[in-house]
C-alpha cells in the first residue's frame, strides 16, 4: 500500500481450526461484495483468504486473519492481512515457486494467492512468524 | 457425513450442500471410494454446485477422488462448478487435470450414460 491510503474499518478472525478457514473466506467474501466488488472478485478474495488461513492452521497453528477497508483517493480495496507466530519460512523466496511444498502438498497455496491479488507482501522471520498483506482494489 | 451420497443405479451422486472443510472433504473422498467397491459403481458425480471456493486443498481431494476411483474402475465427473469459482481457478492457476467437468448433473448423467454404452468414444 503506498502513501496516502487511509484506513477504515477492520474485523478480525481467529484461525486456529478448519472451521475458522471457512468461517475467514465467508467473511472476507461477504465484506468484498459489501464493499461493491464483483462476485467474481470476491470469490478471488475468498480464495486467497482460504490458502493464507490453511497455512496459518497448518504450519502455525494459530493466527489470525484481519481484514481491512482500504481507500486510496477515490478508489475503495480490500487488505487481508494472515498473521502467525509460528516457525516462520526458511526460505520465502522458494516457498513463493509454484510446487514447493515442505507437507508434500501442491505447493500452489503462496504463489497462488499472489495471483490472485492486486499486490502481495511476505514478512516472515524463522522463530518470529509470518505475516502476508494482500490487496484488491476495486476496479 | 456432511456429504449425502445417492446411489442411482450404477452411478454414485454426491451432493456438496454447503461450504466444506478439509475434514469434509477427505470424508468425502474416502466414503466415495469405498462405496464405489461396496455397489461396483461404474461411475461417481461430485456436485460443487454449492461449494464456495475451489482452493488447492478441494482441488487436489477431487483429483485423488477421480485418481483413486479410477483405479477402482469408476469414472469421477465433476459439475457444477460456478463462473466465479471457475474465475478465480484460472487465476489461481488450478486445474482439475483430466477430470472430466460437465455443466450440470443432467450433462453430467448424460456424459457417463454415453461413455457406458459399447462403441462409443467416450
Ligand atoms: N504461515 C506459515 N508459517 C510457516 N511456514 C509456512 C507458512 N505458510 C507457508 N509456509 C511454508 O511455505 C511453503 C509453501 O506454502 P504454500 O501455501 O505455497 O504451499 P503448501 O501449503 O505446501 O501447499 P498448498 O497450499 O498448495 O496446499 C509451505 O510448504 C510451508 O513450508
Ligand atoms: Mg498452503
Amino acid at each position: 500500500m503506498g502513501e496516502g491510503v487511509r484506513v477504515e474499518q477492520e474485523s478480525k478472525v481467529r484461525v486456529e481450526t478448519e472451521a475458522d478457514i471457512v468461517l475467514a473466506r465467508q467473511q472476507g467474501r461477504a465484506i468484498a461484495r459489501d464493499l461493491g466488488f464483483t462476485l467474481g472478485n470476491a470469490t478471488l478474495i475468498a480464495t486467497a483468504i482460504s490458502e493464507l488461513a490453511r497455512n496459518i492452521v497448518q504450519y502455525a497453528t494459530r493466527g489470525e486473519v484481519i481484514l481491512k477497508r482500504i481507500e486510496n483517493g477515490s478508489q475503495k480495496g480490500l487488505v487481508v492481512i494472515a498473521r502467525d507466530e509460528g516457525p516462520g519460512i526458511n526460505d520465502v523466496r522458494r516457498a513463493m515457486e509454484d510446487g514447493f511444498s515442505t507437507s508434500g502438498r501442491l505447493g500452489l497455496g503462496l504463489p497462488g494467492v499472489r495471483r490472485l491479488m492486486d499486490e502481495f507482501n511476505i514478512h516472515s522471520e524463522v522463530g518470529k512468524g509470518t505475516t502476508v498483506t494482500a490487496s484488491m482494489w476495486k476496479s | 457425513m456432511a456429504v449425502p451420497i445417492l446411489k442411482q443405479g450404477q452411478t454414485l451422486i454426491a451432493s456438496i450442500q454447503a461450504a466444506l472443510t478439509d475434514t469434509d472433504l477427505l470424508e468425502l473422498r474416502d466414503a466415495l471410494l469405498e462405496q464405489v467397491g461396496r455397489y461396483r459403481s461404474r461411475g461417481v458425480i461430485v456436485d460443487v454446485t454449492a461449494l464456495d471456493v475451489m482452493d488447492s486443498f478441494s482441488t487436489r481431494t477431487l483429483r485423488d477422488v477421480a485418481h483413486m476411483t479410477r483405479l477402482r474402475g469408476a469414472q469421477t465427473i465433476i459439475v457444477g462448478i460456478q463462473p466465479e469459482v471457475a474465475f478465480a481457478m484460472a487465476q489461481f492457476g488450478l486445474t482439475l487435470e483430466g477430470v472430466p467437468t460437465k455443466l450440470d448433473l443432467e450433462e453430467g448423467l448424460d456424459y457417463l450414460a454415453g461413455t457406458a454404452k459399447p462403441g462409443s468414444d467416450g
